[in-house]
């Protein structure tokens, strides 16, 4: 069972420090994926989702991000014992990122061909140009772009096709995870689920991991084996795409999330969000973080920390499920 | 929509054309450009080509029959108040004055491009450093700093290289590390970074070449200061030393016979101009030659 894990992060705790403030980033997250599985890591803007993602990485702020406490162990390796030469062959190579907006994770100075193998020189220098250039020409053809257009620069080509190029450059080294941070945020519907359904043709391919971030429900139903629901620097659900879909106890805050997707069979002239914004990071309420802006909230949630309930694969942080023989099971959007 | 690749046309045939020539291509479409580097390659063929046109004494040695001449078939820039021949003067001059403003440039852009972007990119203490230290060269004004650095290591070719290197690299240290201040946190450069990049390819391949066009033509401009610069430095006669001709030299010593014989200010004048602008067309041309935005 361990073995199976490609990563492993253990209470993670990540802040930004500034001199006039001190903003509680990332409070202690535990998150696990499976070999050839991947995990969806969802919330709202400010939930912690990238910071998780750079904390992998190693590459918060120099200056301002600090991981506090927690292990992050990959491969049975314990990336934050690693020296930075040793990340950066960890880099690009074991874990690859996609980033969100394509238009600007691109070099527009350098041609397609170039971008894509560099990404491949820098991690297999015995390589000689011939070689290069065919797995730049296989990379470009397995998503989906003309190897003949390899001598283009980034700006001759539609965002969709950028985040081809980008998706391109993150598996052509094969890595044993890939992080895509909100891949196809920046894209229109059309094309979003056109570079889903290769990112996970692909995934199945290769058999990467992957850590699928996102704030689309949808996108977790379709590509994602787990999921993890984060709110103000912690997971506050997580389980399996099943337990969260259709489990009979849901956090209140994932009810929310599920109850403003807008849907086509009821008539309803307004969204429903949830009421509401999420607490000032660098002032956290004292109890649960969730409970300023929760239905059921109870006395006890704006005094005490939520303890984890644990069952099975399901796990949630709340208070409703503390005691789970007497806790009632929230009931469906009212 | 269940399909997972898109079908692109295999019928459309991309031009494959070779980096220079494509930079070349956009470079001709520029005329002002065309002209600049016409009239600059023509100027660089007449200066190499000056021993076969005229020998170097004519240049240093002068024959005092023939004091302020004006132009004529014998002397085409007529001769100056030694006697010397000014068409030979103009042409040996033009070797160490272009020489001089060239090499001081590409030192200047070598060592300030390098401090700007190690400074700009690293940020903190060597950032502070290197501010701070500059900030010792700019308290002091270029004229007399560069003074002070002839006086002190004697003037020659070699000493006047490093004192106009000296006075010049600072534009370049704030220029470059305020372009890689900018640059050092677009999303590519992060992106770089997650790929396992190291800072030194991640500034030489990513960030330097997107700052290439301000470079390019802060670079040409600074050759043309230079030029004149060179000449301000030997009208007060810390140039190159006498009679080694150079084109600031013979504007100084022009000056006392302005009135008697004009051409004798006026042939050294029109080839600092005429090489100064040549070289900026050169430059903005390069600029959108290289930018891969413009290209159509």
């Amino acid at each position: 069972m361990k073995n199976d894990l490609i990563l492993d992060i253990k209470n993670l705790r990540v802040i930004y420090q500034t001199d006039l403030e001190t903003v509680e980033a990332i409070n202690g997250i535990d998150l696990k994926i499976n070999k050839g599985k991947t995990l969806g890591l969802v919330g709202e803007t400010g939930a912690g989702k990238t910071t998780t993602a750079l904390s992998i990485m190693r590459l918060l702020p120099e200056k301002t991000g600090k991981i506090l406490s927690g292990e992050i162990h990959f491969d049975r390796q314990e990336l934050l014992k690693l020296s930075p030469l040793e990340m950066r062959k960890v880099r690009g190579n074991r874990i690859a990122m996609v980033f969100q907006d394509p238009m600007t994770s691109l070099n527009p100075v350098m041609t397609v061909r170039e971008q894509i193998a560099e990404a491949i020189k820098l991690h297999n220098a015995n390589l000689s140009n011939d070689e290069v250039d065919q797995r730049v020409e296989t990379a470009l053809s397995m998503v989906g772009i003309l190897p003949s257009r390899k001598n283009e620069y980034p700006h001759q080509f539609s965002g969709g096709m950028k985040q081809r190029v980008v998706i391109a450059m993150a598996l052509v080294c094969e890595p044993d995870l890939l992080i895509a941070d909100e891949p196809t945020t920046a894209l229109d519907v059309t094309i979003q689920a056109q570079v889903l359904m290769m990112i996970r043709e692909l995934r199945d391919r290769i058999g990467t991991s992957m850590l699928m971030i996102t704030h689309d429900l949808g996108i977790v139903a379709k590509i994602c084996d787990d999921v993890a629901v984060m709110y103000a620097g912690q997971i506050v659900e997580s389980g399996t795409v099943f337990d969260l879909f259709t489990g009979e106890k849901r956090h209140p805050y994932t009810q929310g999330l599920f109850d403003s997707i807008p849907s086509l069979n009821t008539r309803s002239n307004r969204l429903k969000p949830i009421q509401g914004l999420m607490p000032d990071p660098s002032n956290l309420p004292k109890g649960c973080c969730f409970a300023p802006r929760c239905q059921h909230c109870m006395d006890i949630c704006i005094n005490e920390r939520p303890k984890q309930v644990i069952e099975g694969t399901h796990t949630l942080l709340c208070h409703l499920f503390a005691d789970s023989s007497a806790a009632p099971a929230p009931q469906e959007g009212e | 929509m269940s399909q997972a690749t898109v079908q692109t046309p295999d019928k459309i045939v991309f031009k494959k054309q070779s980096q220079a020539k494509e930079v070349w291509r956009r470079y001709k479409k520029n005329k002002g450009a065309v002209i600049g580097l016409v009239l600059f390659s023509f100027i660089l063929i007449l200066l190499a080509g000056a021993n076969f046109i005229v020998p170097y004494s004519a240049a240093t040695k002068g024959v005092f029959s023939q004091i302020n001449q004006p132009p004529s078939s014998e002397h085409l820039f007529g001769t100056d108040s030694y006697g010397r021949d000014v068409f030979a003067r103009v042409l040996y001059g033009g070797r160490t004055s272009l020489m001089v403003a060239l090499l001081a440039t590409a030192s200047s852009c070598l060592i300030g491009s390098t401090l700007g972007a190690i400074a700009g990119y690293f940020g903190g203490r060597v950032d502070g450093v290197i501010m701070r230290s500059l900030d010792i060269f700019m308290s002091i004004p270029d004229i007399l700093f560069t003074m002070a650095v002839v006086f002190a290591l004697g003037a020659n070719f070699q000493n006047l290289l490093i004192a106009l290197t000296l006075a010049y690299f600072t534009n370049y240290v704030r220029l470059v590390r305020s372009q890689v201040l900018n640059l050092a946190e677009q999303d590519y450069v992060e992106a770089a970074k997650a790929g396992g990049s190291g800072s030194t390819r991640i500034i030489l391949t990513h960030i330097l070449p997107n700052a290439m066009g301000v470079i390019i033509v802060n670079t040409t401009l600074n050759v043309a200061k230079i030029i004149l610069y060179e000449s301000t430095l030997s009208f007060l006669g810390l140039g190159m030393p006498p009679p080694a001709p150079a084109w600031g030299l013979m504007l100084a010593e022009a000056r006392e016979f302005m009135r008697a014989a004009p051409h004798l200010m006026f042939f050294p004048a029109v080839a600092i101009v005429v090489s100064a602008s040549s070289i900026n067309l050169i430059g903005d041309g390069l600029r959108d030659a290289l930018d891969p935005k413009l290209k159509s």
